[in-house]
């Protein structure tokens, strides 16, 4: 108990507030994101960090919640995005994946040759960077089998995809091997149109809707990224794990 | 630590001309009252600038599919005017937000970490005995009742009012965290009834925080010059209450335990 406080006189007192107002100067660092010079470089530095944490995150063996049918988005209502076309004519008959990279059989693979591998289908959450989100019924070949099938290097970091439209993607190797990635050929249990994608497109529920390419035309396997993605490429986050 | 109480006497000047018996006991013109511990003030700060980002980006975000249903059909809620929006589009807004929730949550921890360990804690903290306390300040705020006395730094309202925005800035991470991550949380966003209604959850917690700094700057333009001076010097001078322990030991003997209430004698 101290009963006699501290005298100062006012000129005393002037200057301990000076002090302890001065100590607030580490908000201004603050002040660095105003900067235009610097604001770029820093929410770039952000986002890679908002990277690594998400990449952190991401635990290899726990699912993405799935649906019961009476959860499904109607397909009508399934909405369509594409970043240029809504088809990009793709020739079904005589499409094929070209597979390169890191692998021990690269070449071009058919589509019967996809569809011969386990099938799985799914209803699992879609959500577009934007907000929404639809419940859809997905069905393909897991990724990591298709992998095991090309012999690709498990050592390798990121697998890179291009498609007919352009649009191109990058994935790091956890979430491809994750047992619900996929190859996705049909929606709805229906083989995929042509505005989602035919004939094949990726089907990764544990990441955010522009990952999910379509049009799939070619599949590499490698150890450097040397294109990340188109969205990516105009600012947004990479790994974007849900 | 110090003494959280000073007593302010007039500027002496240097020469010590004079050390008869009013050097001894100097005329205490005013007192101020050590209000906020360095740890508060520095996230309460870092924290504005924070919440205002966020807030900005969060707006900017949700102009990117401003509804709260489905793609198809799109029913817009409300169109948020870009001006008063971060980023400029969906993609920066995204960087903004993804950056400065970092900043906001580690502030966020380290206040309710310092608060915990100082036990500072007490003196924002709503507990039931503040509850009697609560509708005289109201009548006083909003029906022109009289006011009653003041015996800490925060009356009973003001303690509500903060205890429900610190829990609102919980909420609010824990919301935010369903929407960023509804798969690796996915028990948050389950608690919350899946991502679709965590993003919700989200702009409500928003709502309410924003509600809650209106409020909170009102009540700082009214009567706030001194409560604002002393959330950046820590100090507050004619605070209307004594700090228990450091009260004047004449004014001890009348007052229950939380020390004597009304306005310190400005004259010994």
């Amino acid at each position: 108990m101290n009963n006699s406080a501290r005298k100062v006189d006012e000129k005393e007192f002037r200057r301990v507030s000076r002090r302890e107002l001065l100590k607030l100067m580490p908000v201004l660092a603050l002040g660095a994101f105003a900067i235009p010079k610097w604001q770029e470089d820093l929410l770039k530095k952000g986002l890679h960090f908002n990277d690594q944490a998400s990449a952190g995150l991401f635990r290899p063996g726990h699912l993405a919640t799935t649906f019961d049918a009476a959860d499904l988005t109607p397909p009508p209502k399934f909405p369509i995005n594409g970043y240029d076309v809504d088809d990009p004519g793709v020739d079904l008959e005589n499409w094929t994946l070209t597979v390169s990279g890191a692998v021990k059989k690269p070449g071009e693979y058919r589509l019967s040759q996809v569809l011969a591998l386990p099938r799985v289908r799914q209803n699992t959450r879609h959500i577009c960077v934007e907000g929404w989100d639809v419940i859809g019924r997905f069905g393909g070949a897991r990724l990591s089998d298709f992998l095991q099938l090309v012999g690709a290097d498990p050592r390798a970091r990121f697998i890179t995809v291009n498609c007919a439209d352009d649009y191109y993607e990058s994935l790091d190797m956890a979430t491809a091997l994750h047992p619900q990635t996929l190859l996705c050929y049909e929606m709805y249990e229906q083989p995929l149109t042509r505005q989602h994608g035919a004939p094949l497109r990726l089907q990764i529920p544990t990441k955010i809707g522009y990952k999910q390419a379509k049009y799939l035309t070619e599949l590499k396997v490698t150890h450097v990224l040397d294109r990340v993605g188109y969205w990516e490429d105009q600012g947004y986050a990479w790994f974007y794990g849900l | 630590m110090g003494s959280s109480v000073i007593e302010i006497i007039p500027a002496q000047g240097k020469d010590k001309g004079k050390e008869g018996e009013e050097a001894k006991a100097p005329v205490v013109v005013a007192r101020a009252v050590y209000e906020h511990p360095y740890v508060v003030r520095l996230c309460h700060w870092i924290n504005a600038v924070a919440l205002f980002v966020m807030v900005g980006s969060g707006l900017q975000i949700f102009r990117a599919f401003p509804s709260f249903g489905a793609k198809i059909p799109q029913k817009d809620l409300l169109h948020w005017p870009k001006a008063f929006a971060i980023g400029g589009w969906l993609g920066g807004a995204l960087q903004w937000h993804l950056t400065f929730m970092w900043i906001y949550i580690a502030t966020g921890v380290l206040y309710l970490g310092y608060q915990l360990f100082s036990g500072n804690y007490w003196q924002v903290l709503f507990v039931p005995r503040d509850i009697p306390g609560v509708w005289p300040m109201v009548k006083h705020y909003f029906f022109f009742g009289p006011k009653p006395p003041v015996r800490e730094a925060y009356n009973p309202l003001q303690k509500h009012a903060y205890t429900t925005a610190i829990g609102l800035g919980v909420l609010s991470v824990l919301t935010g965290l369903a929407v960023w991550k509804p798969i690796q949380f996915s028990w948050l966003a389950w608690l919350m009834g899946g991502f679709h209604y965590a993003r919700i959850w989200h702009f409500a917690v928003m709502s309410a925080i924003l509600f809650f700094v209106l409020g909170h700057l009102v009540m700082v333009v009214l009567h706030g010059w001194n409560n604002f001076v002393s959330m950046l010097t820590g100090w507050k001078k004619d605070p209307g209450y004594f700090v228990p322990g450091d009260v004047a030991p004449e004014a001890e003997e009348d007052q229950g335990e939380h020390g004597p209430s009304g306005r310190p004698e400005v004259v010994p």
